[in-house]
């Protein structure tokens, strides 16, 4: 068994992020990550594959040292279902932002968590369009002023863990840029989840939508209005971990630990593995200042994966096959002979 | 009962009337008895439009000859019409004084008027009277036949096609029997069905035999064809082979990424059929995605195929660009439709062959081929792929619907007769460490290395590469440098196929030029004009880009170049740009449909007569 160092996932690539674009952070992140993956997973150096598509997320493929292929706008998700299939037995990576999962390559990605095809999807999150230098995307809250809605956007955003349980997503993990250990944690998750295992990364550009997520990732704040979430742990948050979560009716509700008779055990335990994606669709959903934004592996379910099912259905034709061979197959059904 | 050569039958009905299948079956018959044939479905582009309405007539053509046969056949010495509509639709394709079978119970005086007949006299109005008009009342007798079997009236209806086709039997001189296993295999599940159905094929057989509604029965004997296997094979599934030949011939698993089209949809089909053979296929969201997942897999180390009609390739066409950039193998083809935009979809067409070229942003050459004949598909789509894996480039095989939904018999190859296919493949390090854009000298092809195999890890990607290295670069020099690498390494493939030939005489007075699925037309109108004695040759392309070697010698040649294509002009265009010292003529057809051996043959003599 090789130990690797993040050092072996480095290539010798000049990165060429702006200074200070959350992009290094999330560098930083994988190629720590990458050598617990390879070893959790028994994977050696060469069966990493990243895999992209256009737009400043989508150059990480040149600043990692395995198998890479920068791909063209929006279909990262379907080349790299192609090299999946192919070679099931490469861990399979997919760098992209909002724009180009959830606008230009949208289908792809939506249809990719449905058939669960096993690849870890990185989704850097700005909320803007830095490539082109500084248009609204898809994630770009209401009313957001770009260069392309000068008096503020009149369209309502995804939010992307919500299109990932919509498509019967079975992995979502939400992570924050500058956390390289918690966006370590969410990766190596990832990797081990058999399936489409989708990790947003809220990412911060600082040229043309800096301080996007400020209002609650400010260290100021951060600690009172987001929550990490980690399976079979109470969902308690807050500088004095006096905060958690409770059920009221239908709804999520912040509660204090100490007051009006709450104590821990009524806190409700994160449980990332339950199928129903319930309680997961409220977790994605709590936004800030009202509720804590939720962090951490949110969802994570076992189901079938689409490149297993690729290869069962292969072997199980071929165990009762007739035909072998091309000869076979041109001389198979009715033919006759000229003599 | 009298001799006779060759014979076209078309089988027309209403879309839903099993027309289809009863072409498809005596043509079957046909070529078990040893014809040669040809076939061609001519249907809707509606699955079930209005009964009796002229958008809902499906048609199937079937060509059988005691010659070889290379069309599915122009005019029709036989049309079974199952109502007036089909009857109407059809009549252009009657040869003078042809026999018109006719559902007698069809002709009834609404069916007629909403066929769009102003009297209730079709023949007349037709102006069909001397015909030999057979009215057999198809839909009674089938009834009557079946009043036995406790069937309801629409399972009974549906048995009709077989009453024709066994009325069709007797007046060839066929036997039942295929049909009638083929009918028991089909509704093993059901075997009431099948043996209604046979049942309605013995009495129309029966009744044809019995009441002499024929004045003279013909047979067609066999032909003399070339010692060997034979099999029926349409287009789609014959290209649909040939990429697996080249997979089992490669090494390389077959992995195809498609979204279904017409008239290209077949080929998936078949494809998914043969996970025996490991062929991996992915039914994906878009076009594009069918093109993108293909090229993860080339990526990956697969053979990878992506199918589609001419709409589906307008949607790859960036996708196609990325695979040159990246100088990976894969395979794209198009079974070619009537266009632009949705266009027709279920006619035939040549008209993609400018967007196949050029239909990509910056300098973007890649491989054209185009397939010649329904069996000619499996030859083509072996040789695209290759291409593709040993010159490390996208090949576009371009088909169309005439050759892919047309069926023929075919003597079966052996695979000891193929080469083998030698891609580039590097699974280890190299001394020194792998450099992705170092190429091989002859060919200009780059090395394929898979990930999985240490030491070769390496990026690819739609930005300009640096020539060598292949990392990144926006160097000026190295762009041109690039740009033209790129496009000798297309045009080098010249080097490795068949120069061009021709055929008849090397010189004479008219060389008729033609490319992809009209070759059956076209050589059958040359064989036709050389017959009586004119001095016609034929060049025939399956390699358009690049171009053959020995082109500008044929030429030369001749005292008159004639391109005719089912498009408006485009290979004489491409033909202008390559060999600008010739003048050429054109015979363009833009209709959706064939050409016509005699409109050829025509046009030839006018030719011949003007020079």
């Amino acid at each position: 068994m090789i130990r690797y160092t993040p050092q072996d996932f480095k290539s010798d690539q000049e990165v060429k992020w702006c200074p200070g674009c959350g992009n290094h952070f999330i560098l930083n992140a994988v190629t720590k990550a990458l050598p617990e993956v390879a070893e959790a997973l028994n994977y050696q150096h060469q069966r990493f594959a990243f895999v992209s598509g256009i737009g400043c997320s989508s150059r990480f493929p040149y600043y990692v040292h395995t198998y890479g292929f920068h791909g063209i706008h929006g279909r990262a998700a379907a080349i790299a279902t192609g090299v999946k299939v192919a070679n099931p037995t490469l861990s399979v990576w997919e760098v992209t932002g909002d724009g180009d999962a959830l606008a230009i390559g949208g289908n792809h990605f939506i249809h990719a968590i449905r058939r669960n095809i096993d690849i870890n999807i990185m989704l850097f999150n700005n909320q803007i369009y830095g490539l082109t230098k500084g248009q609204y995307s898809p994630t770009s809250p209401l009313g957001k002023i770009t260069k392309t809605s000068p008096y503020g956007t009149v369209e309502h955003p995804f939010s992307p863990g919500e299109i990932v349980l919509g498509a019967r997503g079975t992995f979502f993990a939400r992570t924050v840029d500058v956390d390289v250990n918690l966006t370590k944690e969410c990766l190596v998750a990832a990797a081990k989840n058999d399936g489409a295992s989708v990790v947003e990364i809220l990412q911060n550009c600082v040229i043309f939508n800096d301080k996007a997520y400020d209002a609650f990732l400010n260290k100021e704040v951060r600690e009172e209005s987001t929550i990490v979430l980690r399976h079979g742990e109470p969902m308690i948050f807050g500088k004095n971990r006096d905060k958690g979560l409770v059920l009221d009716g239908l709804k999520l509700k912040v509660v204090k630990i100490g007051e009006n008779g709450i104590t821990r055990s009524d806190i409700l335990v994160h449980d990332a593995h339950e199928p129903n994606p319930g309680i997961h669709m409220m977790l994605v959903n709590m936004k800030a200042p009202e509720m804590p934004v939720a962090l951490g592996v949110i969802r994570a379910v076992q189901d079938h994966t689409y490149d297993d099912q690729v290869r069962d259905q292969l072997i199980a034709v071929r165990m009762r096959a007739k035909i072998f061979n091309m000869d076979q197959l041109l001389h198979s059904g009715e033919t006759w002979e000229v003599k | 009962m009298q001799q006779t050569n060759d014979v076209v039958i078309r089988f027309s009905g209403d879309s839903g009337d099993g027309m289809q299948l009863t072409g498809t079956l005596f043509s079957d018959t046909s070529a078990l008895g040893g014809n040669s044939i040809a076939t061609f479905p001519d249907y809707p582009a509606e699955i079930r439009a209005p009964q009796g309405t002229l958008a809902g007539v499906s048609g199937f053509q079937v060509h059988i000859g005691s010659e070889k046969v290379l069309t599915s056949g122009d005019y029709c010495d036989l049309l079974v019409a199952m109502n007036p509509v089909a009857l109407r639709a059809n009549r252009k394709w009657l040869k003078k004084g042809a026999t018109v079978i006719v559902d007698a119970d069809s002709l009834t005086e609404a069916a007629v008027k909403k066929a769009g007949f102003q009297t209730l006299d079709p023949f007349a109005e037709l102006e069909i009277t001397d015909y030999n008009i057979v009215r057999a009342p198809i839909s009674s007798m089938t009834k009557e036949a079946l009043a036995e079997t406790g069937l309801d009236l629409k399972a009974v209806n549906k048995c009709k096609n077989m009453f024709a086709l066994g009325v069709c039997f007797c007046l060839y001189d066929m036997p039942l029997d295929h049909t009638e296993n083929y009918l028991r295999r089909k509704f093993a599940k059901k075997p009431a069905v099948a043996e209604a159905n046979v049942l309605a094929l013995k009495a129309g057989y029966n009744y044809a035999s019995n009441t002499h509604i024929f004045a003279t029965t013909y047979q067609v004997p066999a032909a003399q064809l070339p010692k060997g296997t034979y099999r029926t094979i349409s287009g789609n599934v014959a290209t649909a082979w040939g990429l697996m030949a080249a997979s089992e011939k490669s090494g390389r698993p077959l992995f195809c990424g498609s979204y279904p089209i017409t008239p290209a949809t077949a080929i998936l089909e078949e494809l998914a059929k043969r996970k025996d053979l490991g062929v991996k296929t992915l039914q994906v969201e878009d076009e594009i995605a069918g093109i993108c997942t293909a090229i993860g897999a080339s990526f990956a180390g697969d053979m990878a195929v992506t199918t589609t009609s001419g709409p589906g390739l307008s949607l790859k066409s960036e996708a196609l660009g990325l695979a040159v950039m990246t100088e990976l193998p894969l395979v794209v083809v198009d079974v070619q439709r009537g266009g632009p935009s949705t266009g027709l979809p279920t006619k035939t067409e040549q008209a993609d062959l400018y967007q196949a070229l050029w239909g990509r942003n910056g300098e973007c050459p890649l491989v054209v081929m185009a397939a010649c004949t329904p069996s000619g598909c499996f030859d083509a789509a072996f040789q695209a792929a290759k291409i593709a894996m040993e010159h490390m480039t996208p090949v576009i095989l371009l088909s169309d619907g005439y050759i892919a939904n047309g069926s023929e018999a075919w003597r079966i190859p052996s695979m000891n007769d193929y080469p083998t296919i030698d891609p580039p493949v590097v699974t280890e390090r190299p001394e020194g460490g792998f450099l992705p854009y170092v190429r091989d000298e002859k060919r200009l092809a780059r090395s394929w290395a898979l990930p999985g195999s240490p030491g070769c890890e390496h990026r690819l990607g739609g930005l300009e590469k640096l020539d060598g290295a292949g990392t990144l670069s926006h160097d000026p020099q190295n762009h041109q440098r690039m740009v033209e690498l790129r496009a000798t390494k297309v045009a080098r493939v010249a080097d490795f196929i068949p120069e061009q030939e021709v055929y008849g005489d090397p010189s004479g007075d008219l060389l008729v030029v033609g490319w992809g699925g009209t070759y059956g037309q076209l050589r059958t109108a040359v064989d036709a004009l050389r017959a009586e004695g004119h001095s016609v040759s034929y060049c025939h392309f399956s390699y358009i880009n690049p171009l053959p070697h020995g082109v500008e010698k044929i030429f030369s040649q001749f005292k008159t170049i004639a391109v005719c294509e089912l498009n408006a002009g485009q290979f004489a265009d491409y033909l202008r740009m390559n060999f600008q010292q010739f003048d050429y003529l054109q015979y363009n057809k833009v209709q959706g449909q064939p050409f016509t051996v005699l409109e050829l043959t025509d046009r030839f003599r006018t030719w011949l007569k003007n020079e």
